[in-house]
């Protein structure tokens, strides 16, 4: 059975081409960048090579640039490094109810440390208002932390929006740009950004590498300590394969973004329709319009969400789920709570991400497949009677 | 057999794939309704008495994977049981009949043992009401 891979925002395949220029970095060029040596050098320079890719792609300067282990990484720095640095200044974080896991238990960590949180709600669509952070700025904020676009239901938030207003109030701003960077355009000064969280692995590079654009002058504690890597705010010998590899899947990702973006819209909103034409009792979460090119997520009455993956699976189709019946809390998804699904919405989630390989004959498979599997569990659903 | 690439063991599988017992009962003699929607697990389960033995047993249930094997297994395990028989199956032996569970996943099988005492409670009641003569 042919495997269709519809779970392009949990990870991506690494590029045949991004392996390839990974392979020299483990054996030939394997030198640590900070010896003098040649073969030292050569992986100092591949390093700084990328650096000035990955500025080019969010219009960075190359010193604004950190390599991190990924995009979690990059949010803890970016939250705990400005909120150290400026707690003489102030305790206040501005953030929205549907960041990833990396920004909200931060949050929750620098609660517990006497910071104080504000965590912003948002519409039926996903979308934060900026008139909202406006309101919840006080003279103790220091941070503020929205989202560029939600990796549950693809809602692209008014960054630029926010942006303007952080800096009219003089007050850092970061976005996790994780599903955005390579996908869609990602400026940081359009967006008036200070920091921005960038993942490898969900751009067809590899996993365990990622970056933290910090503009000159924002004032944050490092990472780690140790070494002088990364201008001193992030020591440990530089993982060089990762971050070459990285610096080839930007490279892809800037030739093929907007074709990729275009042909994806395409495929998306033929799902979208498919689904909403075949199944009843189905609706689409996230916004219809401002969403990410390859972000298809809906919620099914009556039947749960594990049970439909499990099912497409066994048709070798590989989706995902807000339902948490397998999480230690069994609490459904807090994205799709947000925006004011009941719990049995929630659990009833099903996300579809596109990505470089789907092709129009996947979502036609699909548009086959799932309105059988949500005939035969509704069948099983002691819910659907209580609703007829 | 566990395949230790799946979360389930093949045995869940099998009764996820082709669960036994899916439905209701006409004139049931006991129902059963546990779980709640925020924890994503809501199970149905109906017995049909004869003399105090369980002649049949049938379910519904909105949940994954592990709650819908073990909805199929406590009702293929309860048929033909006494009262009393019926109240000893606990939720471990319904997990080890279906060769595991993912820890995280126990408490679907705690459900399904939930449930069956539910529908029992049920079938009790009733005939407490009715004809006060009930053999366990």
């Amino acid at each position: 059975m042919k495997r269709i891979y519809l779970d392009y925002a949990a990870t991506t395949p690494t590029h045949p081409e991004v392996v390839k220029a990974m392979l020299p970095y483990f054996t030939g060029s394997f030198g640590n960048p900070s010896s003098l040596y040649s073969c030292g050098q050569e992986a100092k320079g591949a390093i700084q090579e990328v650096r000035v890719r990955v500025a080019e792609l969010i219009g960075a300067r190359d010193e604004e640039i950190v390599f991190t282990s990924g995009g979690t990484e990059a949010d803890n720095f970016a939250l705990k490094g400005v909120a150290y640095a400026n707690e003489k200044k102030g305790d206040h974080i501005i953030t929205s109810s549907i960041e990833h896991h990396a920004v909200i238990e931060t949050c929750k960590f620098l609660e517990r440390r006497r910071f104080s949180v504000t965590y912003l709600p948002v519409d039926e669509y996903g979308l934060v208002d900026p008139d909202d952070v406006r309101r919840a700025i006080t003279n103790k904020t220091i941070l503020i932390s929205v989202m560029h676009a939600n990796n549950e239901m693809g809602t692209i938030e008014p960054i630029a929006e926010i942006g303007r207003i952080a800096k009219g109030a003089g007050i850092y701003f970061h976005t996790d740009a994780v599903q955005t960077a390579g996908h869609i355009p990602v400026d940081v000064n359009e967006l008036e950004v200070d920091l921005l969280s960038i993942s490898a692995h969900k751009l067809y590079g590899p996993k365990g590498v990622g970056a933290l654009y910090i503009r000159k002058g924002t004032k944050l504690i490092p990472f780690m300590h140790g070494g002088e890597q990364e201008r001193r705010r992030r020591a440990s010998t530089e993982n060089v394969p990762g971050i070459v590899g990285f610096g080839r899947a930007v490279e892809l990702a800037q030739q093929e973004m907007s074709e990729e973006a275009e042909r994806l819209t395409y495929l998306r909103d033929q799902l979208i329709k498919g689904l909403l034409e075949r199944i009843d009792h189905i609706r689409l979460n996230g916004h219809p319009q401002k969403r990410l090119p390859n972000n298809v997520n809906v919620s099914v009455d009556y039947v749960e969400g594990e049970s439909m993956v499990l099912n497409l699976d066994l048709e070798g189709i590989c989706a995902s789920t807000g339902s948490a019946c397998s999480s230690s809390s069994l609490e459904a998804s807090h994205v799709l709570l947000a925006i004011g699904l009941s719990h049995e919405q929630a659990h009833g989630s099903l996300r579809f991400t596109l990505g470089k390989w789907t092709s129009e004959e996947d979502i036609g498979r699909v548009l086959e497949v799932l309105p059988q599997i949500v005939a035969k569990l509704r069948a099983m659903s002691p819910l659907l009677k209580s609703h007829r | 057999m566990r395949n230790v690439w799946s979360l389930y063991s093949d045995k869940v599988m099998e009764h996820f794939k082709n669960p036994r017992n899916v439905g209701e009962i006409e004139n049931p003699d006991g129902v059963g309704h546990v779980g709640n929607p925020v924890c994503g697990d809501i199970m149905e389960l109906y017995i049909k008495v004869n003399n105090g033995t369980i002649a049949d047993a049938k379910f519904k249930t909105f949940g994954c994977g592990a709650a819908i094997a073990t909805s199929s297994m406590v009702t293929e395990m309860v048929k033909g049981k006494s009262i009393g028989e019926a109240l000893e199956i606990s939720n471990r032996a319904v997990a080890e009949a279906l060769d595991g569970l993912p820890s995280i996943k126990m408490h679907c099988s705690v459900l399904a043992e939930e449930a069956l005492k539910s529908a029992i409670d049920d079938y009790l009641t009733k005939n407490r009401r009715g004809k006060n003569n009930v053999s366990l």
